[in-house]
């Protein structure tokens, strides 16, 4: 049997409200890391989908998702580290403490 | 070759000017011989010069400076009798000044800046004298009168000296302004500038003296005439030296020289010639009252210096082109000698006020001598300078019918000899008024006494130049065409007595004891008024300062209260907007991760209904 390809949008669709409401919602900047990881995964699912279902002579979908997997990783790597920097200054990773940039 | 000479008269002071512009800090003291070095290559380039005229010369080498379209402004050197001998007198006078001040500026915390200065003036006016155009004339006019400016406010740590700057820049600026429509006026009627082509034309003779009159404005400014001669008295804050030079010989000289140089333009105006005339008239006896009642010894060769601007005009006026001319010659050297002199006197006893001086004849043999002949040549007593030129003057107006001009000018004539003799027997004889300098006082050095002594030289034969004993030689060099006058024995006895007379009554009154000291009350009206120079500066502090200064602060109130107010009401407004708005700004990340994520659907909603996208 062939799975449709509005299975893997639905998929999808679940990850990134999954990774949407832990961003929004939770307090550890870790924990919001990954959902922000889990987010752009989400995107990866949609665009091979895609390239599969649509254009599957070209694996231009592919290349599309090796690409926003390297920038997901230098950019974990940027908020680790800032991550890292807030925890030196206030010895904790909750986000609601960190409410200085304001008026 | 002549070109290249010619123009080195006034390249050689400006390179001074631009080196010691760039080294003057540096070299302090010395600075004083780079300037002096290039104002004698100029006195002797200008001798060169004025033999070459003598030997029938009378040229001019002319470089286009700018050209737009067919339009060309000239630059030129013009060398004929009148500016050979005013280049002469610029250049020596200023050499001679320019030494006198080693001495008197000695230590000064500016010294490279003042002979700076100096360099430039001198190139200014040398400039000035040169043109053969009326633009140069006026970058010239203008040049002068910037570095008169900032020699006036040389001590400019001084209010006193940086106010009196000011005021000489401003009042001669509305001279100024009639020399620039007359001008305009020129160029729209004729198309061009140049002096030999304007005096080769036809004027109606309303617009020629329309023109002339305005132009006269200018030198009223810049000869510090009746009503715009307020400056001139201020301008003495300035070193003493700088007196000397810009404000006695040379530059209040340049309007006579403008005059002078534009007469056959006036000529073809006969009405302006008159106004000169009156003006001129008015000026040499009002400053010549003033001067009777002045106490300061700088002020007193003010006025005396306006009043002598006044007798030239007076000569130019009545038609007595040589006689004005010859008197400005004789002019410069016996009041930059009474300046240098008084330079001295005040270097000696650090007082400009005469009634604390007296009694210097016995300490300052050189400055008291030739102080005293330059006094008979202002006074004018034969055969010194001022006699021969003044006489032709007011022989002038005596031959051309103007009764009223000649008694006025003889009566100016008595009161100039008292007041030179009363400066003279109050600072030089009787008793030492103040101890504070009793025993300190003592001759200048050489720097200062030799120029005094060359200028006294001049002082007393510059005048021989032009008398009846060489066939007044002088007058049929500067105007061939204007014949001089026969002797009148009348005029000259007439000029003779009233200048014994002064010098009587100044004896009298200041000499001894004959005339009690209390002959004139301080309480009667006409001294009053004379002692307060006829309220002129207060005129002019009613009638122009105070409405200028009302109009300028109702602009300024309209300027703080609507345009500010109309600036602060939108910052304002942006400000109302700004601090509701910064509530937003409430420092949780996922806050804005929230904003963000209404706004992507407003604007996925917002596409999906208006743009069609399906």
């Amino acid at each position: 049997m062939v799975i449709p390809l509005s299975w893997y949008l639905i998929v999808s669709a679940i990850l990134f409200g999954i990774g949407l409401i832990g961003v929004l919602l939770r307090q550890n900047a870790v924990t919001i890391l990954f959902s922000v990881e889990i987010m752009l995964n989400a995107a990866n699912i949609n665009l091979v989908a895609f390239s599969r279902y649509i254009t599957p002579s070209a694996i231009s979908g592919q290349m599309f998702a090796l690409f926003v997997m390297a920038i997901a990783a230098s950019e974990v790597a940027v908020g680790l580290a800032i991550v890292l920097t807030i925890y030196r200054n206030i010895q904790s990773v909750d986000i609601d403490k960190i409410n200085i940039f304001k008026w | 070759m002549l070109a290249y000479y010619l123009s080195l008269i006034v390249l050689v002071p400006i390179l001074s000017f631009i080196i010691l512009v760039i080294f003057g800090k540096r070299w302090g003291d010395k600075s004083a011989y780079v300037s002096i070095a290039a104002v004698l290559i100029s006195l002797g380039l200008s001798i060169k010069a004025l033999i070459d005229v003598l030997g029938g010369l009378n040229t001019k080498v002319l470089f286009t400076w700018a050209s737009i379209g067919n339009f060309h402004i000239t630059f030129g050197l013009l060398l004929d009798s009148l500016s050979a001998m005013m280049l002469v007198v610029v250049a020596l006078v200023s050499a001679l000044v320019q030494i006198f001040s080693i001495g008197y500026m000695h230590g000064d915390k500016r010294y490279g800046w003042f002979y700076a200065c100096l360099s430039m003036f001198t190139a200014s006016m040398l400039l000035l004298v040169f043109a053969p155009n009326y633009v140069q004339m006026y970058v010239a006019w203008e040049g002068v009168g910037v570095f008169s400016y900032l020699l006036i406010g040389f001590w400019f740590e001084k209010r006193s000296a940086s106010q009196a700057a000011k005021k000489a820049f401003m009042v001669t600026r509305v001279g100024d302004l009639g020399f620039a429509i007359a001008l305009i006026l020129l160029y729209i009627n004729a198309g061009t500038l140049d002096m030999d082509k304007l005096f080769a034309m036809h004027f109606v003779p309303a617009l020629a003296a329309t023109i002339s009159i305005l132009m006269f404005f200018g030198a009223i400014g810049k000869s510090a005439q009746f009503p715009l001669h307020v400056w001139l008295p201020d301008a003495m804050e300035g070193p003493t030296p700088v007196s000397a030079l810009i404000h006695a010989a040379t530059m209040v000289a340049a309007g006579v020289y403008l005059v002078a140089r534009s007469y056959p333009l006036f000529e073809k105006g006969p009405v302006s010639l008159e106004f000169v005339a009156i003006i001129g008239t008015i000026t040499a006896f009002m400053a010549a009252t003033i001067a009777l009642t002045a106490t300061d010894i700088k002020k007193v060769l003010a006025y005396s210096t306006i009043s002598q601007l006044g007798y030239m005009m007076m000569g130019l006026g009545v038609g007595a082109f040589a006689a004005g001319a010859f008197h400005l010659f004789t002019h410069a050297f016996f009041k930059a000698l009474l300046f240098l002199g008084a330079g001295s006197v005040i270097h000696a006893v650090h007082s400009q006020e005469i009634f604390e001086m007296g009694g210097l004849w016995k300490k300052m043999k050189i400055t008291s001598i030739t102080f005293i002949i330059g006094g008979l040549a202002l006074a004018g007593v034969p055969p010194f300078a001022g006699f021969w030129s003044k006489d032709e003057i007011i022989l002038g107006a005596y031959t051309s019918g103007h009764t009223a001009i000649f008694w006025i000018g003889i009566l100016t004539a008595l009161f100039t000899a008292f007041y030179t003799f009363r400066l003279i027997f109050v600072v030089f004889f009787g008793q030492p008024r103040a101890d504070h300098h009793g025993g300190h006082v003592h001759e200048s050095p050489a720097v200062m006494s030799i120029p005094l002594l060359i200028l006294g030289f001049f002082a007393l034969t510059a005048g021989l130049l032009g008398s009846p004993f060489v066939h007044n030689a002088f007058q049929g060099f500067i105007a061939p065409g204007h014949e001089a006058e026969a002797v009148n024995p009348f005029v000259m006895g007439l000029s003779i007595a009233v200048a014994l007379i002064g010098i009587t009554a100044a004896w009298l009154k200041y000499g001894t004891q004959v005339l009690p000291s209390n002959v004139i009350s301080k309480n009667n009206p006409i001294y009053k008024l004379v002692a307060n120079k006829y309220y002129m500066d207060e005129f002019y502090y009613y009638v122009l300062i105070i409405p200028t200064h009302a109009v300028a602060r109702f602009i300024l109130e309209f300027d703080q209260k609507v345009i500010d107010g109309i600036v602060n009401g939108v910052a304002k407004i942006i400000a109302v907007f700004g601090s509701g708005m910064r509530r937003l700004q409430t420092g949780y990340v996922q806050n804005y991760a929230l904003f963000m994520l209404v706004g992507l659907i407003i604007l996925i909603i917002w596409s999906f209904r208006f743009l069609g996208i399906h």
